[in-house]
C-alpha cells in the first residue's frame, strides 16, 4: 500500500473516497428542505387519499421554485453544450460513405470474404451474429428473458389478490389492472380483420425466422412480427381464446427450452476448449433453406423467445398476468 | 466546422437527435416523457451506427450471385450492433414502463419531483 500523506485526514481525496463509499451524504447539508417541527410534521403526515392537500403544502416553498428555474437553465445549458461537443466531434469524423474509412477494416473484410465458407449463411450479418458472435446473441436473448421476468415481478397480480378481488375486498388498482372486465367484446370489424390478417402475419413471421440466413431478417425481427400477430389475435378475440394455447406455463416452457437449447448448442465450443474445432454439422449448400449448420435452429430459438417475450410484455401490462 | 457537418449530414442529424432526446430526459418531469426521450436517444444511436456502416454504391451484406468481394458489400459489423441495441432498448423500455406503473400506483403521480417529495415525506415520518 502506498504511503499516506500526512494531511490525508483533511484532503479532498478522503472526502471523495468517502463519498464514493457512501459514507457521507453530500446532500445532507446543502439541500433546501426545511425539516418542520414535530407538531407540524404530524399535521402534514401523508394519509392515503389526501394527495391533493399534500401537493398544496409541497409547492408553496419559494426556494423550490428557484431551484426549479436554476435546474431548467442549467439543464438547457448542459444539453446545448453536449450537442455542441458532439457536433464538433462529428466535424472531425471521416466523410460519410467512404470506403477508406477506418471502420471498414480487416474485421469486416474477413466476415465478408470468409463468412459464406465458414458459416454457410448467405446473409453475412446473420452469419456474424449467430456464428462468430453467437454468445453475444445468447446474451441478448437472456437480456430479453430477464427483462420479461422483471416486468413479471413488478406487475404480476397474485392468486391472493385475485381471491381478494373475488370477495369484493379489492382495491381500485386491482380492478383497473385487471381490465378483462372492460375489454371490448365481439367487435365485429376487428374480428373480421383479424381473421384475415392474423394468419398472414404469423406466416410472414415464420417466413422471416426460417429465412434468417438467406434474406434480411432473422430471429429478432421475425419474433417481433409473430408477437405482434399474437397481440392482434388477443385484442380481437379476448383472453379466453388465447389462454387455450398460451398460458404462463407455455410461456415458461417455450422460453426456457429455447434458451437451454441455444446454450447447449453453442457451448460445444466451450467444452471443446474453444479451439474452433469442427462442429460436425454439415453446412449444406449455400442458399438452401436447410443449410448453414446451427444457424437455422438458433434463429428459431431466438424467434420463439422474442415472440413469447413480446406477447408476455403486452399481457403483463394489460392485466398483470399471462 | 460548417462544411464537414454538411458532408456528414446523417451523423449531424443523429447527434442533434441525441441531443433532443437528452434534453427531454433532463427537462421533462413526467416519467413517461423521460422514457420517450430515452427512446429518441436510442434511435439516434441506431442512426449513427447505420451511417457508420454505410459505404456509398454498395449492396447490403447478403451474398448475391456468389460475389464474395469486400468491394461489393457494406460493412456488416454496425448492422449487428444495431440489432443488439434494438433488443436492449426494447427490454429497458419495458422495464422502465413497468417501474413507472408501480411508482404511479404507489404515489399517484407521474411527476418525478412529486414522487421524490412524497417518498422523502414518508421517510421522515
Amino acid at each position: 500500500m502506498s504511503r499516506r500523506r500526512d494531511d490525508y485526514e483533511q484532503s479532498w481525496w478522503k472526502g471523495f473516497k468517502e463519498w464514493v463509499d457512501g459514507a457521507v451524504d453530500p446532500l445532507a447539508s446543502g439541500i433546501e428542505i426545511q425539516i418542520p417541527e414535530k407538531e407540524q410534521r404530524d399535521k402534514e403526515m401523508v394519509h392515503p387519499g389526501d394527495f391533493g392537500q399534500t401537493q398544496q403544502s409541497l409547492y408553496d416553498g419559494r426556494g423550490l421554485w428557484y431551484f426549479r428555474r436554476f435546474y431548467q437553465v442549467m439543464s438547457v445549458f448542459l444539453c446545448l453544450s453536449i450537442i455542441f461537443v458532439l457536433l464538433w466531434t462529428v466535424s472531425y469524423l471521416p466523410a460519410f460513405g467512404n470506403a477508406g474509412n477506418p471502420d471498414n477494416n480487416e474485421v469486416s473484410a474477413r466476415y465478408i470474404e470468409q463468412g459464406l465458407k465458414e458459416t454457410g449463411a448467405v446473409n453475412i450479418v446473420t452469419g456474424m451474429i449467430l456464428d462468430y458472435r453467437a454468445f453475444d446473441t445468447f446474451g441478448e436473448s437472456c437480456v430479453l428473458f430477464i427483462a420479461s421476468c422483471c416486468v413479471l415481478v413488478l406487475l404480476r397480480i397474485d392468486a391472493e389478490d385475485k381471491d381478494a378481488m373475488a370477495k369484493g375486498k379489492s382495491k381500485k388498482r386491482m380492478a383497473e389492472a385487471n381490465d378483462r372486465i372492460f375489454e371490448p367484446k365481439n367487435d365485429i370489424i376487428l374480428q373480421k380483420c383479424a381473421c384475415v390478417l392474423v394468419p398472414l402475419i404469423l406466416v410472414f413471421g415464420i417466413y422471416i425466422v426460417l429465412n434468417g440466413h438467406l434474406s434480411p431478417g432473422g430471429g429478432f425481427s421475425g419474433g417481433a412480427v409473430l408477437g405482434s400477430g399474437l397481440i392482434l389475435y388477443l385484442n380481437a378475440f379476448g383472453f379466453k381464446k388465447t389462454e387455450r394455447f398460451f398460458t404462463e406455463k407455455v410461456y415458461r416452457r417455450v422460453t426456457l427450452s429455447a434458451l437451454t437449447f441455444y446454450c447447449l448448442a453453442k457451448s460445444y465450443s466451450f467444452f471443446t476448449g474453444a479451439n474452433h474445432l469442427e462442429s460436425g454439422i454439415p453446412l449444406g449448400t449455400p442458399g438452401a433453406i436447410l443449410s448453414s449448420g446451427l444457424i437455422l435452429p438458433l434463429n428459431i430459438c431466438v424467434g420463439m423467445v422474442v415472440a413469447c417475450t413480446m406477447y408476455a410484455f403486452y399481457t403483463l401490462f394489460r392485466k398483470g398476468g399471462m | 466546422m460548417g462544411a464537414p457537418l454538411f458532408v456528414n449530414m446523417e451523423e449531424t442529424v443523429s447527434v442533434i437527435l441525441f441531443g433532443v432526446g437528452f434534453t427531454m430526459l433532463m427537462l421533462h418531469r413526467n416519467l413517461i416523457k423521460k422514457i420517450m426521450g430515452m427512446n429518441i436517444m436510442d434511435t439516434a444511436v441506431y442512426l449513427f451506427l447505420a451511417v457508420k456502416g454505410y459505404i456509398s454504391g454498395r449492396m447490403v451484406p447478403i451474398v448475391t450471385d456468389g460475389i464474395q468481394d469486400v468491394s461489393a458489400y457494406i460493412n456488416p459489423v454496425p448492422s449487428g450492433l444495431v440489432l443488439t441495441g434494438i433488443v436492449v432498448s426494447v427490454s429497458t423500455t419495458a422495464l422502465m414502463l413497468a417501474l413507472t406503473i408501480r411508482l404511479y400506483e404507489r404515489y399517484g403521480s407521474l411527476d418525478l419531483d412529486e414522487i421524490l417529495m412524497r417518498a422523502a415525506k414518508e421517510e421522515r415520518i
